[in-house]
């Protein structure tokens, strides 16, 4: 059984506030940069950046993650993460960093990514967006922009789609018991 | 997806198989461009390079791999001398596993010992040079040293120049480019190109001058010194008048020819030092591109395992 939980339009203005709340907590752009962990993250970052763009009329710097090579669970899954590419353009040493990620669910995400771009150099800052935070944290992280907070079953699993994938913007809800 | 707990050959590798590789190394080639060369991706492992034959940078490339995947490396030095027999190469390698080996990265001079010893171990056997039949990371990484200058292999003309026949390097290069879809053809003389490869669908030539006619990359093999004398060509002079890579007859490739080497080379008799260290060269990045190749193949393989 699935539920949608936001449509195309959900999710735009569920952006749109969030970059609202990027720009007012930082107060503007000055030394911020998105960067999206893949590949999700990766569209969500960009699709941030032309929010934030519109609205303060300033181009920020994107960048892509990849996190296989820091996760923890190596040996545990069935198969190996497939590695994609990180494109991080810039410094990141005394940056402001906003940390984009489609689903926020144990935490264990955000741990390696830190420890992804903490490797990279020292940012001022790692702040965190996420479009769902769906609960179940494993790690003492907490997201500084949510799209939308959704209590689930931890054998549901929560699915966002969207258009650079190929597929209608959607963030959907599967039940347990049914594949 | 890899599902296997070994790397051995190129030739039962899918191109499915090959592809993943030259991908993961795409991003672990990231990874060495960076101040901070190293992931934590396989920390606490044990890697053994085990090295019946002499290497310097096929070990070395598997020991910084190993490292800058935080994996801890032993060199286990073996006499090089002495003959081992196949009981104790057996029992040292399960000496090896015991003291905790995930990985164990095997060169020997005989042919298919890293297919005995990977029935025998739990850890993960990684080829690195069996006699004259694979070396099948040298293979992997030519592929992926090509794929980052050209773009693409399937459809490029790819010369191999020299002793094919004794070459292990020749044979994995030769799997693994024809299941890519390159169009491969070999130079040498007829006594170092074995009966075997004729019908494989591979031009061979024995006039230098036509074969690197067109030829988007040239693959020179070192001629291995010790093969002189024993009747193969008259003598090294000779071999490197008829076959030495010389800017005169690169020029016969296309323009933007590149040219590899697996090394070591012997300047000034299988390819000129103009050449080695000239603008179409790939030598040192096939050098640089080992290291992320070999990381792949370690990650990649940790990952089935158990």
């Amino acid at each position: 059984m699935t539920k949608e939980l936001m449509n195309k339009n959900d999710i735009d203005r569920a952006l749109i506030r969030m970059a609202h709340e990027i720009i007012e907590k930082n107060k503007g752009t000055g030394k911020l940069c998105l960067v999206g962990i893949q590949r999700g993250g990766v569209h969500l970052a960009k699709r941030l950046a032309s929010k934030i763009k519109l609205i303060e009329k300033k181009d920020i710097p994107v960048g892509s993650l990849d996190i296989a090579f820091y996760r923890d669970d190596l040996n545990i899954r069935k198969e190996q993460p497939i590695v994609r590419r990180t494109e991080i353009p810039f410094e990141v040493t005394d940056l402001k960093i906003i940390l984009v990620d489609d689903v926020l669910f144990t935490g264990r995400s955000i741990r390696a990514a830190m420890d992804a771009l903490i490797d990279m150099g020292r940012p001022a800052s790692i702040q965190l967006a996420v479009l769902i935070d769906r609960g179940h944290r494993e790690l003492p992280i907490k997201a500084d922009y949510v799209g939308k907070n959704i209590p689930t079953a931890l054998s549901e699993t929560v699915e966002v789609n969207l258009v650079e994938e190929g597929v209608e913007d959607k963030v959907i809800l599967e039940k347990a018991g049914k594949e | 997806m890899l599902t296997r707990k070994d790397l051995l050959g190129i030739k039962e590798l899918s191109v499915e198989e090959i592809n993943l590789i030259l991908d993961t190394a795409a991003g672990f080639k990231d990874v060495l461009g960076r101040d901070i060369k190293k992931v934590p991706t396989l920390r606490g492992r044990t890697a053994v390079n085990l090295f019946f034959e002499p290497s310097t940078r096929t070990r070395t490339s598997f020991e910084l791999a190993a490292k800058r995947l935080s994996t801890d490396v032993i060199n286990f030095s073996v006499p090089t001398s002495s003959v081992v027999k196949g009981e104790s190469l057996i029992d040292t390698a399960l000496t090896v596993q015991a003291l905790g080996a995930d990985f164990i990265i095997i060169r020997h001079s005989s042919s298919g010992v890293p297919y005995l010893l990977a029935k025998k171990l739990k850890a993960s056997v990684i080829n690195a040079g069996d006699g004259t039949n694979e070396h099948p990371t040298q293979a992997l990484l030519d592929a992926f040293t090509i794929r980052e200058k050209k773009g693409k292999i399937k459809g490029l003309k790819i010369a191999i120049v020299g002793d094919i026949a004794h070459s292990r390097v020749a044979k994995s290069n030769i799997y693994c480019l024809k299941k890519l879809g390159a169009k491969v053809r070999l130079i040498g003389p007829p006594t170092l190109i074995p009966n075997e490869i004729k019908g494989m669908g591979i031009d061979i030539f024995y006039n230098m001058e036509a074969g690197l006619k067109d030829v988007d990359v040239l693959m020179t093999l070192r001629i291995q010194m010790e093969r002189q004398g024993k009747g193969f060509f008259p003598s090294i002079e000779e071999y490197s008048r008829n076959w030495g890579l010389t800017s005169e007859r690169l020029s016969l490739a296309k323009n933007d020819a590149v040219v590899m080497h697996p090394g070591p080379m012997n300047r000034g008799i299988e390819i000129t030092s103009e050449i080695a260290d000239g603008p179409n060269s790939l030598i040192l990045d096939q050098v640089t591109n080992g290291l992320a190749v070999r990381m792949a193949i370690m990650y990649l393989l940790e990952g089935v395992k158990r």
